[in-house]
């Protein structure tokens, strides 16, 4: 199966993106396809590669680049979120893309099954 | 696109305390554009995004509640408000900036079985 | 349909709207819900009687993380990551109660 994965809270405050990343994983694992992960809300700040947490943290940003270098994860960040929120490309991880929230309802359109995680 | 799937955008907070429900409703307005089968519910305090006389100037922010009135321009005709909730809030569709259509909670939930995409923020 | 929760019954109305509004289906209680899904809980009586209309699923994970594998209310099923995935694919939509 197809998904699309929405992710609509910052990574280390809010359990969602962990969730999301492990569920993601599960998928790839059974055979399933994650086809697109769009980030919204202060979930646009999975994708700052600023991020740097304490060596014997979880790095959740890179573990989101991972998933797009080893599975093609399009990892989709929306613009008017992420310039509220200081996210631009010069600041943007490995992997990610800043686009339109069209793609959130394209997810929904291509996808056979969307599945949101937030607060 | 010539696949047509339906769309249900639940909220459930309300506004001005966090940007949810402002969000929300731009993903709701790029949704229109994609001629999709559209509906919205508001459900606990999600009903409170549709009150009437929301007046932002003090606090600072943008007033976006007369965005709900403009749906209708993007043929976004399906507004859907829970019974339940409006009663538990003391509200009454006269304190409704929109026209909305009320459900009970069984309707309601009958009609979040009926769609294909359920987006929630 | 698939409802996921993720806060706890005791801070967050979503459980309970969402018992009160959904008519059948599963259940899925994620990171702060899982809390419901422990016994002697305020809301235990609830989450029992939404087992008739219901199938209450818990992920595991979660509950382990909160030191609560050992106190899950009877019936309640657990699942994992995969199980979660799955309960995504066998049913058509579903829905997160944010």
């Amino acid at each position: 199966m197809k998904f699309g994965i929405v992710v609509n809270e910052g990574p280390y405050q809010h359990q969602a993106s962990d969730t999301a990343y492990l569920f993601c994983k599960a998928a790839i694992e059974k055979g399933h396809e994650v086809w697109r992960v769009f980030f919204y809300h202060d979930g646009v700040n999975n994708a700052s590669k600023l991020t740097e947490p304490p060596q014997d943290d979880r790095h959740i940003v890179n573990r989101w680049s991972k998933l797009h270098e080893e599975h093609g994860v399009d990892l989709v960040v929306c613009v008017a979120a992420a310039l509220r929120r200081g996210i631009k490309e010069e600041n943007l991880a490995q992997g990610f893309r800043i686009s339109g929230l069209g793609q959130l309802t394209e997810a929904g359109i291509k996808a056979d099954r969307l599945v949101v995680f937030g607060d | 696109m010539s696949e047509i799937k339906k769309f249900m955008f639940v909220n459930r907070k309300a506004p001005h305390g966090t940007i949810y429900a402002l969000e929300s409703l731009e993903v709701v307005l790029i949704t229109a554009a994609f001629d999709q089968d559209v509906s919205l519910v508001f459900l606990d305090d999600g009903v409170y995004q549709l009150k009437k006389g929301q007046q932002t100037k003090g606090i600072e922010t943008k007033n976006f509640s007369p965005a709900y009135r403009a749906l209708e321009g993007y043929d976004i005709e399906k507004l859907y408000v829970e019974k339940e909730s409006m009663e538990a809030r003391g509200i009454s569709e006269e304190d409704l900036l929109v026209d909305v259509t009320v459900l009970g909670r069984s309707e309601m939930g009958e009609l979040m079985d009926q769609q294909d995409v359920v987006l929630s923020f | 349909m698939l409802h996921i929760i993720n806060k706890s019954p005791l801070t967050n109305c979503s459980l309970d709207s969402c018992l009160r509004v959904a008519q059948r289906g599963d259940i899925l209680l994620i990171e702060d819900a899982v809390y419901a899904a422990t016994t002697g809980n305020a809301f235990e009586g609830r989450v029992r009687e939404a087992m008739g209309r219901f199938r209450i699923h818990v992920l595991q994970p979660d509950i382990e993380a909160r030191g609560f594998a050992g106190r899950l209310i009877e019936g309640v099923l657990p699942v994992d990551y995969s199980g979660f995935v799955e309960l995504t694919t066998t049913n058509k939509t579903c829905q997160s109660w944010l």
